[in-house]
């Protein structure tokens, strides 16, 4: 009877929360009524714990935390959270320290003395899966928003995580499915060296081999991450005359790997395909030196005019008087996707919520987001396109918005990875 | 490999090279005079960069020349050079009498503050300098393009190598520095006014690391990250020279440089291991680095830093102990969750702490990499319960140790040949190397990613139960090492600190008895690994960080090195003290670095030693003592 109740849920909602509700209340009589008793009085504010590398991560953290700011006043302007009676929402923010020993420790406390509902957050992808662990083994829920690694939804995925941003396999498709009718061959691929930038690597082998006939690599440089000798990585790069070139490399090490390869000419008459570039937050540190045509993955703020987010960017420079970068976006859309998932759930208790976040469709700004219940991915897409410039701002051209639900890996690779 | 690919590839590393060198000659300089291992050299490395992206765009408004481009990168460094002696007069100069590490720790205090200044000040986007003007283009090579600016930073490298060779030797001042760098006592004694000397190091110094960020804002932007990934770098060029050598320093800045060129085509994935590999290879063949000199006053007698007169526990200080052990073992039936799992950290660092005091305190045995053991245990456990063997928590904890004692063996065995700084240069190549295995060998240990599912057997899963098998187990240890303090072992390791020489000449085997400290040390740090492992239920490659090293370090020196008991007490307080300020805001750094140096200038015998010393002023030092057999007067 579950399936069926969840299979309706994505079209029928109103009604699916009442049966809901009677389900788990028959199911869970007890802990229901634990509930009811201990919870506190209407008005009091829904908490949920935020955690995240403000700290060291400031370039994204911060307006990730502004658009999180913004959504969650616009959400308690119209009433709060309806299925909890209008109980406003509020996130209490924590510096994760930025290392999975400081971060589990601050989970705790947040959990334990701020008495949040569950928690969100964090930025690097090892302490996103120390905290799903931890979510794991203390019951509790985890709202992964940024890390990317494929991990936190695959092998290392559980029942108490579910996580919104596309991951490095999924960005990665979204590249090769824009570059793989170029018909390159020969690439060389360019990496930070460490499990975000060799499962990037390994993802694209993978899919472009699948999809180009003699696909083959004919260099690969693994710089140390935020330490890259761009010099000499750039003549390696050159030295194996490729056709294409995979570029996993981002911040600091992204410009002065751009700079060095366009004095040496590295890029032109080349296919450069990169992940991330086209974020505000690395694409703007290139200025001038922007490259022309890399296919990217990214965000346009100025340019994207669907699902009312030209109203989303004028709110947001209005409030903070910046634009908003990729951390905003998804700093916006995450509040929404927690109030539907508590109109839906009509509860605080960790069992209701789980049920509810499966299958969940929200309409955001980047269109409808909807929960995948097998691997507990958001269907939250990116931006892919070109880069250019405009003036003397760097953007992106040509892009279109791709829906994360057509670069999901592949259910039957879901199940065996997350043997369920 | 064809001809032209090999000349711009070396072309490549040359101009990697000398910006290296320009930056690593100003922290060896520093070095050789002072004798502080100067943190904050990163910190003027990457104030040096912002600078330059602030005042050279604004030239350049008036005129886009080369000239006024490198007006701009030297006004940049003479702010950083400014910035230096404020440092010097403000900090360090209070300082200098104070142990050696207590500097290092001052420091590193003054990194973290200036991470949250530059985050205030220039916001947390990578800012992209201008590119030097007449020096856009490239130079063609046979048939290759190669960057102007690279072709003239080629040049940059052996004209500071110049121009410091021509002040070292040419000037008074030059003169001074080289003979406080072969013997600053007898400078001092020779009546020069080594404040000024010091102030005017520390200038060039910081002028130097802020000229190496200013040369780089065509190549790199301006970053938050700067600071801490060019001080590993400078200092393994530095150690690699000798310490104190400029032209050392010039050619390690070349091997390392021209190595990394060549070697990325044959191994892609080295960069970060082929430094600290090489640094330990030198240092294993030629103790004091390419060009250094063995210290003068390492055969001197000197006042050692450290557990000098040991004492046994009076009874009121046996009771505060037995009181607090007491207070600490009913927390988990008073406290909250937190307050459980705060006290198992605390219980595990101190572990740590101690063992690493076993080494510095009382063996004199400098060690930057003590993490490394953490780490290795920590894996070892983690690796052991994930694992293929899906081994149970007990068998895990008992590994630990074991392969912390291994690892400790093994480096051990090299590290114990050498002493003073390069001693603790060697523990830091160590621990990065096993820090980048970890971190980069994503097959076995999960990369960054590290290994989750560490926790508990069933039977000790609740946070409580686990407290006590964490004090179980770290209080018997640490009662353990604490009782090696008093053995003849425990002597004889001091003795050889104190002086090696004589400690040798009446037959004892100093290296053996250092490997044997390190080996213990690092079997305990391993189990404060694993344990510290299970209480957050994953491993990853943070706990191997130099971070987690200097906090270790942090915590014996809070306490007082001079103290058996006092890295108990400075682990508690240091880590109350980050957890106190990491919720409240965003610049906890900041805070935390102004919590560290005023440790150092309120305490700095540590707060253990600022508490002996206060009852020893009130006269009521510890009542005499049976003295146990064996100790001398």
């Amino acid at each position: 009877m579950a399936p069926a109740i969840r299979i309706q849920g994505r079209f029928v909602m109103p009604k699916l929360d009442l049966s809901r509700r009677t389900m788990v209340g028959g199911l869970a009589a007890t802990g229901i009524a634990l509930s009811s008793r201990t919870a506190p009085a209407q008005g009091a504010p829904v908490r949920i714990g935020e955690l995240n590398s403000y700290s060291r991560m400031a370039a994204f953290a911060v307006p990730y935390r502004n658009g999180m700011q913004l959504a969650v006043e616009q959400i308690n302007a119209a009433g709060g959270l309806a299925g909890l009676g209008g109980r406003p929402l509020e996130i209490i923010y924590r510096d994760d320290g930025s290392t999975p020993g400081d971060a589990v420790r601050v989970a705790e406390e947040l959990v334990t003395r701020e008495n949040v509902t569950f928690i969100a957050g964090a930025f690097l992808s090892n302490v996103g899966l120390a905290l799903a662990d931890f979510a794991n083994q203390k019951k509790v829920l985890y709202l992964a928003t940024e890390p990317l690694t494929d991990a936190l939804t695959m092998g290392s995925g559980n029942p108490y995580t579910f996580r919104v941003r596309p991951g490095t396999y999924m960005q990665t498709k979204m590249l090769v499915d824009a570059a793989k009718d170029k018909g390159v061959k020969r690439w060389a691929v360019v990496a930070p060296n460490y499990e975000y930038g060799q499962s990037a690597v390994a993802a694209f082998k993978r899919l472009m081999g699948a999809a180009v006939p003699g696909f083959e690599v004919v260099a690969e440089q693994f710089p140390a991450l935020g330490r890259v000798d761009a010099g000499a990585t750039v003549g390696a790069l050159a030295q194996s005359r490729p056709d294409g070139i995979f570029n996993v490399l981002f911040g600091a090490d992204l410009t002065a790997f751009v700079r060095e390869g366009n004095t040496r000419g590295l890029f032109e008459r080349r296919t450069v395909v990169s992940l991330l570039t086209g974020e505000p937050e690395y694409l703007l540190p290139l200025g001038d030196e922007t490259p022309d045509g890399w296919i990217v993955t990214g965000y346009p703020p100025e340019q994207v005019t669907t699902h009312g987010h030209p109203a989303f960017v004028t709110a947001y420079k209005a409030k903070f008087n910046d634009t908003p970068r990729l951390g905003s976006v998804l700093g916006y859309v995450v509040p929404f996707m927690i109030r539907d998932m508590f109109n839906k759930a009509k509860s605080t208790e960790t069992p209701a919520m789980m049920e509810a976040f499966k299958g969940l469709t929200t309409q955001t700004i980047c269109g409808p987001v909807t929960m995948r219940a097998v691997d507990q991915q958001s269907t939250l897409g990116a931006w892919v396109g070109e880069t250019t410039l405009q003036g003397k701002l760097p953007t992106m051209k040509n892009f279109r918005y791709v829906d994360g639900a057509d670069v999901m890996f592949p259910e039957a690779e879901v199940r065996a990875a997350r043997k369920i | 490999m064809d001809l032209s690919f090999v000349v711009i590839q070396a072309l490549s590393g040359l101009a990697s090279a000398s910006a290296l060198f320009v930056i690593a000659s100003g922290l060896t300089i520093v070095f050789g005079v002072t004798r502080i291992v100067n943190f904050a050299h990163g910190s003027f490395y990457m104030l040096g960069a912002y600078m330059a992206v602030t005042i050279v765009p604004w030239l350049l408004q008036f005129d886009r020349s080369p000239t006024l481009f490198f007006v701009g990168v030297i006004a940049s460094a003479m702010v950083v050079g400014i910035l230096g002696v404020i440092m010097e007069l403000v900090l360090l100069r209070r300082i200098y009498k104070v142990p050696e590490l207590f500097q290092l720790l001052a420091t590193f205090g003054v990194v973290l503050i200036v991470q949250d200044v530059v985050l205030k000040i220039w916001g947390p986007v990578d800012i992209t300098g201008p590119r030097a003007p007449g020096m856009r283009h490239g130079i063609e090579i046979l048939g290759q393009r190669f960057p102007a600016y690279e072709m003239f930073l080629i040049f940059v490298g052996p004209a500071v190598l110049g121009l410091l060779l021509l002040i070292m030797h040419k000037t008074r001042f030059g003169v001074l520095i080289r003979a406080a760098t072969q013997d600053r006592e007898m400078v001092g004694a020779l009546g020069v006014n080594q404040a000024m000397l010091f102030t005017g190091t520390l200038f060039l110094g910081a002028f130097l690391a802020g000229l190496g960020g200013a040369l780089q804002i065509p190549r790199l932007p301006a970053n938050t990250g700067m600071d801490l990934s060019i001080i590993t770098e400078a200092f393994v060029v530095t150690v690699i020279g000798g310490m104190g050598s400029v032209p050392g320093a010039f050619i390690a800045a070349l091997i390392i440089k021209m190595l990394e060129a060549f070697g990325i085509l044959i191994f892609p994935k080295i960069t970060l291991v082929l430094v600290f590999l090489l640094m330990a290879v030198v240092l294993v063949v030629k103790p004091w680095g390419l060009l250094g000199k063995p210290e003068v006053a390492s055969g001197r007698a000197v006042l050692p830093e450290g557990i000098l007169n040991l004492k046994a526990f009076t009874r009121t200080e046996a009771l505060v102990w037995i009181g607090l052990a007491a207070a600490l073992l009913l927390v988990p039936v008073f406290g909250d969750t937190y307050k459980v799992k705060v006290g198992i950290e605390i219980m595990v660092f101190a572990l740590a702490a101690f063992s690493l005091n076993l080494l510095i305190g009382n063996g004199g045995i400098v060690s930057f990499g003590h993490a490394a053991y953490f780490g290795v245990g920590a894996y070892a456990a983690g690796l052991l319960v994930t694992g293929p063997l899906k081994a149970p928590m007990e068998l895990a904890l008992v590994v630990a140790p074991v392969a912390g004692g291994l690892a400790a063996a093994l480096f051990g065995y090299f590290i114990v040949r050498l002493s003073g700084i390069y001693l603790a240069m060697l523990t830091l190549a160590f621990a990065q190397i096993t820090y980048a295995i970890c971190f980069q060998w994503v097959e076995v240990t999960g990369g960054d990613n590290g290994v989750v599912g560490v926790w508990p057997s069933r039977w000790a899963a609740s946070r409580e139960v686990y407290f006590y098998v964490v004090a179980a187990l770290s209080l018997t240890t640490i009662l353990a090492l604490r009782h090696l303090f008093y053995t003849p072992f425990g002597y004889t390791l001091r003795a050889a600190r104190d002086s090696a020489t004589r400690a040798d000449a009446i037959g004892i085997d100093v290296k053996t008895h250092r490997w044997l400290a390190f080996i213990v040390a690092g079997a305990a740090a391993g189990l404060a690994g694993a344990l510290y492992s299970f209480s957050k239920g994953s491993i990853d490659p943070t706990m191997i960080s130099i971070s987690m090293s200097i906090d270790f370090l942090m915590m014996i020196l809070t306490g007082g090195i001079q103290t058996v008991m006092g890295p108990l007490v400075g682990t508690a307080v240091f880590h109350s003290v980050k957890d106190f300020f990491m919720p409240l805001t965003d610049f906890w750094r900041f805070f935390l670095g102004v919590s560290i140096i005023a440790i150092v200038l309120i305490f700095p015998k540590g707060i253990v030693g600022a508490i002996d010393s206060l009852r020893e002023r009130m006269g009521r030092g510890p009542a005499p003592q049976p003295k146990p057999a064996g100790e001398a007067a």
